[in-house]
């Protein structure tokens, strides 16, 4: 007993012991607490890069010059100045074919006036500075810019846009919207939820309500777990040896009369999307069945309600929330996804709005992949604002959700 | 209640008829059951397909009669196209850019986690969970322009002349960031599953709070940990977007994380996302490469499920 107790501080020796102790705990929680900090930052980091990368300084020339067209300046053209403008520079050919993709009578001013600025003076971006360049070091640029480009003018723009929403893809930076792509994006959702709500839900159901205990059922279980651990772009071989190849007469469309498209439209890779995010769909939905208490179904069946009857009019009525929950996850889901489309064979330079399940298709992400990885600065503003359009999209989306559960959430 | 329903006849003289408690076969319920079977079924055919699919066109690629095993995994060149299938080219990215994630996640993820569960007040947590989900809803192609953009230009104010532009070091950092928030979540729902028992009883010892986080809740969440260790593993070599931009396009052998390299993940994105013809040695060789990721994951995953059922301590 005595001998044990030897190994104990006491007196001082126990209060010295006692606040390294303390101190050692301290530190450590400084330490966990700075993970924490390092997250924060980080994304802060990752936000501030995208906002700094979208707006900023520009420097762009003019090939022509404003005053062979005209010698009001260029901001202030009305437009019907415009149009007489734009019938005068452009040959007939390619104002005829303008007019002809819509007519020019009907286009707003500010739509003429990129067309102005494209087709006519043919702008020339020359350099570009991020947000926090273009504040500190304003002097700086401008003296910069006088020297190396002294016919350049400098402008501090937003590259995000109303046009930039509305626009197609171009191959010029300034005039590159991404009205084709949330286009396709949408379309690709809408795909993918067609398929993957029904199955998905209804696969929930199977396991929550009909499935008996045995090794199928376990099999069915540990399989849907595993496909939500599967790395996306092995679904996208999936879906280019599937939907892409296999299937080929069903998705080009050939099969119903659409001749001009091979495997790679929007319902190959919706179907695709679909796939991937329907373990994800079962899973949340399993969740929500599993919420419904038993008494509302054994209150069903005591008054002679049939298992179906059960399900349709009480169980899953009352998991609705938890589904929307779900659903929306896999379409933000849906929305974010880069690889996969990669590999089906999203296209890259589309300017025509996809109009049917099979049309070519680009999407959101598949825009910032190709803007970001060109080595041109005016790329990267674009890829960022696209950025910008991406997660305003996916944290509406999120709170949407987040007002759903709370809204509808029931506790039982 | 009227009175005339309370007015019951003896039974022989009010026709009964007998009720049949046998189950009836109701057709449209059994439909409507065969069709949920069906969605519930689909899921193995899904993973059917992938099995099947991947590995139809993997056998074409090894039957191919200039690529063997021995090339296959002995050499460190890849590039099918004139007869080089070392697929070491691709792992050795893949190992160094999951490697680097890793190791910042792995730290930062379970302090996160010991943190949210042990330290934080409610209102903190109500802050900083939002947080970390916002990280882990960000698309990983946003995290790609993040890591080619901000942080491979910081990297090259550090090292100057000695990193790439394209490198793999940079990737892996922005993914480890991307993996943190999985690590830390599964991790916080495991140590929150941990008995308040346990704690008080360490406090009751004279405990501090954080020798009973570390040595007496850790312990007994660590089948929860082991198991979002390896779910993070398993992201992290399945992670594509991030490689595709920022770590290089070119197979490379190296493990220096300031090399430009590629992984699996990212040279199927680059290769599949040009024109590329059915039935070449480059089509088939990126389901070879799949096939392989797929496996890797299916087995990191398993493992995972295996973690967590075998060694998950019961309380209750």
């Amino acid at each position: 007993m005595n001998e044990q107790n030897r190994n104990y501080p006491e007196g001082s020796a126990f209060y010295s012991e006692l606040r390294k102790r303390y101190l050692t705990a301290t530190i450590w929680q400084t330490l966990f607490l700075s993970a924490l900090v390092i997250a924060v930052v980080s994304l802060t980091a990752l936000i501030y890069n995208v906002l700094d990368g979208a707006f900023g300084y520009v420097a762009f020339e003019y090939k022509n010059d404003p005053a062979e067209f005209t010698p009001t300046p260029i901001h202030e053209l009305t437009k019907e100045e415009l149009l007489v403008i734009l019938k005068e520079g452009l040959s007939s050919g390619a104002y005829n074919k303008l007019d002809n993709e819509q007519k020019m009578e009907k286009r707003s001013q500010s739509e003429l006036y990129i067309l102005f600025l494209e087709r006519l003076l043919q702008i020339d971006t020359k350099a570009t500075w991020s947000m926090t360049d273009s504040l500190t070091r304003g002097d700086e640029i401008r003296a910069e810019v006088a020297e190396k480009y002294p016919d350049a003018e400098l402008e501090f723009r937003s590259w995000l846009t109303p046009q930039f929403l509305t626009t197609p893809m171009s191959s010029k930076a300034e005039f590159a919207g991404v009205r084709t792509a949330v286009l396709g994006s949408l379309w690709l959702v809408g795909i993918a939820i067609l398929f993957a709500l029904p199955v998905g839900v209804g696969a929930a159901v199977y396991l929550q309500e009909y499935a008996p205990k045995n090794w199928l059922t376990n099999i069915i279980q540990t399989n849907i777990n595993n496909l939500a651990g599967v790395p996306s772009i092995v679904y996208g071989m999936l879906g280019l040896a599937v939907f892409v190849r296999l299937l080929e007469t069903l998705t080009s469309g050939a099969a119903f009369g659409v001749t001009d498209s091979n495997g790679r439209t929007v319902l190959s890779a919706g179907l695709t999307m679909g796939i991937l995010v329907l373990p994800l769909m079962i899973i949340n939905a399993q969740e929500a069945i599993k919420a419904v208490p038993d008494s509302l179904r054994q209150a069903a069946f005591g008054v002679g309600a049939t298992r179906w009857q059960t399900v349709w009019y009480h169980v899953l009525p009352n998991a609705l929330p938890g589904i929307m929950t779900g659903s929306i996850l896999a379409i933000s889901r849906t929305l974010g996804e880069t690889a996969p489309l990669i590999v089906v064979g999203a296209s890259t330079f589309i300017s025509l709005d996809p109009d049917s399940p099979f049309s070519k298709f680009t999407a959101l992400p598949i825009q910032i992949y190709q803007w970001t990885t060109r080595p041109q600065a005016e790329f990267h503003a674009i890829a960022a604002s696209a950025i910008i359009v991406l997660l305003v999209l996916l944290l509406s989306l999120n709170a949407t959700a987040i007002l759903l559960r709370n809204r509808f959430q029931r506790r039982w | 209640m009227k009175e005339e329903t309370l007015n019951i006849k003896p039974m022989e003289t009010r026709g009964f008829r007998q009720f049949n408690l046998k189950k009836k076969l109701r057709i449209s319920e059994a439909l409507i059951q065969g069709l949920l079977f069906f969605a519930g079924i689909l899921s193995i055919f899904v993973t059917v397909a992938i099995v099947y699919e991947l590995g139809k066109e993997a056998l074409l690629f090894f039957n191919d009669p200039d690529v063997t095993l021995g090339k296959f995994f002995g050499t460190t060149k890849w590039q099918p196209g004139i007869g080089q299938y070392g697929i070491w080219a691709l792992v050795s990215a893949t190992l160094t850019t999951s490697s680097i994630a890793i190791l910042i996640a792995l730290p930062l993820g379970l302090a996160s986690a010991v943190y949210l569960s042990e330290y934080a007040t409610q209102k903190m947590r109500s802050i900083l969970k939002p947080i970390l989900e916002i990280l882990a809803g960000i698309p990983t192609v946003v995290y790609g322009y993040f890591a080619l953009l901000f942080v491979t230009p910081i990297l090259k104010t550090i090292f100057k002349d000695g990193i790439q532009v394209y490198n793999m070091l940079s990737a892996g950092l922005v993914m480890g960031i991307m993996i943190l928030p999985l690590i830390a979540s599964m991790s916080e729902d495991a140590l929150s599953a941990v008995p308040r028992s346990l704690r008080e009883g360490a406090y009751a010892m004279g405990a501090t709070k954080l020798e009973t986080s570390l040595q007496v809740v850790l312990p007994a969440a660590l089948s929860g940990i082991g198991a979002a260790v390896i779910v993070g593993i398993s992201r992290a070599v399945g992670e594509t977007m991030i490689v595709a931009v920022a770590a290089g396009a070119g197979p490379n052998f190296s493990f220096n994380p300031l090399d430009a390299a590629e992984t699996m993940t990212g040279h199927i994105a680059r290769i599949s996302g040009g024109d590329l013809s059915y039935n070449t040695i480059d089509y088939t060789s990126l389901f070879a490469i799949a096939l392989m990721l797929f496996l890797v994951t299916l087995v990191l995953n398993l493992i995972s499920q295996w973690v967590v059922n075998k060694f998950r301590e019961q309380y209750e």
